[in-house]
């Protein structure tokens, strides 16, 4: 039994190294980018970047003041057996409150019209609980994304006719838009969304920008080959940090498709900034508890395409069988 | 990489010293620093409340659109990151803050709208200053040695209170405008627009022409 007590305490755990401590695998990145970058200005951003890293994690404060919407996505294994299901919402709301006061974290979230803040960065669908299944395992991951949420990310449907360069334009588009003066806070995790309903669009797009690591690369080999396409068309405007002359927009493009209605292609697209704030804990089925920095969140399951599991994955037949 | 140059500038800052700042060029400060955003233009210049400081200019002259990450902490409180907030929101209550309080200096994310530099901070004396990268909130909150006081925290909440921090080399901060008007990013956006229409050549048109992929309200969208 995996109890509410210990869910909180991951949960109030990864709060804090998310807004504090940078994720190893996209630290690598931007220095990567910085050996890379042809603008002076937007090379000196990038080093102040790092700088700020190594002072957060020293300091144990957060890298960004704008500590974003804090949220939750939690991957609950079949076999793991838990106390119930709203204990554990309440639970993560609860670290929540407390992380915003202790870290401290800015409570960002308020009411959209009465802009009331109750300061803890809980209210109304607030913070945001995203739940998944994971087929044959005990554990309970939880991951915690703090993201800012005014300048990056947007929506459109395309059609079928718009093909790769409907996509390549709506890129442009939102990357010029919101790179200018830097609002897109990049080089940035760049998701993009393509498929499903509008909404799960939106979803699929975010997810990729803040649940996938840099390097990792779309299982379709076809949709890899785009994502280091689209990367280069994005470090290929010209533009870098703060939009400032340079190369360092994207430092690594994430794609995932959802099947959707036979006339569209809805895409979408979110960058995860320069403060890209994301921890994980596995909560294993005797309490204990395992902290990272990748997500994993895409497993083989998430993106099956068949009615059932087994039919796509013949080994998870024979183990449950 | 060419050098950069650098300032450390003691607060107040003296007109000489900020006529010395040229764009692209990086300060650091020390001394008295104060946040005021919508929660405080609204409530000064938009409902003629009073100051909370009398002689602001003579403790600060420099405006932070900031929002710390804040938090009590006995009778003080303690400040963790530290990060500009987007200053083309304020572009109305500028002139008149500037006039009212002294202000020299303003510090932001993402610069003013292009003719603001011109029309409204270098005729009053003032520059403006850009966080670097936006995220630099860890480097930032080093800088804050103390708050010195936090005004109407109650009625506007820790994000839109005005604070006042004792700050020691406090930075690094990029120089965009100048005391001619001139702007970092009005000119580095120059350049990165010169090849913008190049970037789409060869796209084919999109299928459908909406709000978003035109201007013109009375086209129809296929």
């Amino acid at each position: 039994m995996i109890h509410h007590t210990v869910i909180e305490e991951a949960a109030y755990n990864i709060m804090a190294k998310a807004a504090i401590d940078i994720p190893e695998d996209y630290l690598t990145g931007i220095k990567g980018m910085i050996d890379l970058e042809t603008g002076d200005l937007s090379a000196f951003v990038l080093k102040a970047m790092v700088e700020n890293y190594e002072a957060a994690t020293e300091d144990r404060r957060p890298m960004c003041a704008d500590t974003g919407l804090p949220r939750y996505y939690v991957k609950v294994g079949d076999k793991a057996r838990v106390e119930g299901f709203t204990g554990i919402e309440r639970a993560l709301r609860s670290a929540t409150a407390r992380a915003t006061h202790d870290v401290p974290l800015r409570p960002n979230r308020v009411h959209p019209l009465w802009r009331t803040d109750h300061n803890n960065n809980v209210g109304l669908n607030a913070p945001e609980v995203e739940w998944s299944f994971e087929p044959e395992v005990d554990w309970i991951d939880i991951t915690t994304v703090h993201k800012g949420g005014l300048f990056g990310s947007d929506y459109r449907m395309l059609f079928p006719g718009d093909g790769i360069d409907g996509i390549k334009r709506f890129l442009l588009d939102t990357l010029i838009a919101f790179g200018k003066r830097g609002l897109a806070c990049q080089p940035a995790i760049i998701g993009v969304g393509l498929g499903g309903s509008k909404d799960t669009c939106m979803q699929l797009g975010k997810q990729a920008a803040c649940l996938r690591v840099v390097g990792d690369r779309n299982p379709d080999p076809k949709v890899a080959e785009l994502e280091l396409e689209l990367k280069d068309v994005a470090n290929g405007i010209g533009m870098g940090a703060m939009g400032f002359v340079g190369s360092s927009m994207c430092v690594d493009m994430h794609i995932e498709c959802g099947h959707t209605h036979t006339g569209g292609m809805p895409v979408s697209v979110h960058t995860f900034c320069l403060s890209s704030r994301r921890a994980t804990a596995r909560i294993h089925a005797d309490g204990k508890i395992a902290y990272r920095t990748d997500p994993n969140w895409f497993t083989p399951y998430m993106r099956r395409e068949t009615v059932g599991w087994e039919e796509a994955n013949p080994a998870a037949a024979e183990m449950s069988s | 990489m060419t050098r950069i140059k650098q300032h450390r500038l003691s607060l107040p800052a003296r007109s000489e010293d900020i006529a010395k700042l040229a764009p692209g060029e990086i300060v650091y400060f020390d001394g008295i620093v104060y946040t005021a955003r919508e929660g405080v233009y609204e409530r000064v210049l938009g409902q003629g409340g009073a100051l909370p400081v009398e002689n602001l200019s003579a403790i600060s002259n420099v405006n932070f659109h900031c929002s710390p990450a804040a938090a009590p902490d006995g009778e003080t409180y303690r400040i963790g990151g530290v990060t500009a907030t987007a200053s083309f929101r304020f572009s109305k209550w500028m002139a008149d803050w500037l006039d009212l309080t002294g202000t020299k200096i303003v510090i932001g994310k993402g610069g003013m709208p292009r003719e603001d530099y011109e029309k409204i901070l270098a005729p009053r004396g003032a520059v403006y200053l850009t966080t670097v990268g936006y995220g630099t909130g860890a480097l930032l909150g080093r800088g804050v040695k103390g708050v010195e006081a936090v005004h109407w925290l109650d009625d506007l909440g820790i994000a839109q209170a005005m604070w006042m921090f004792r700050v020691e080399n406090f930075g690094p901060f990029i120089v965009d405008s100048d005391l001619t008007g001139a702007s970092l990013f009005a000119l580095q956006g120059d350049i990165v627009n010169q090849r913008i229409a190049s970037l789409y050549d060869g796209l084919k048109p999109p299928a459908l022409h909406r709000y978003g992929e035109t201007d013109d309200r009375k086209k129809e969208v296929m």
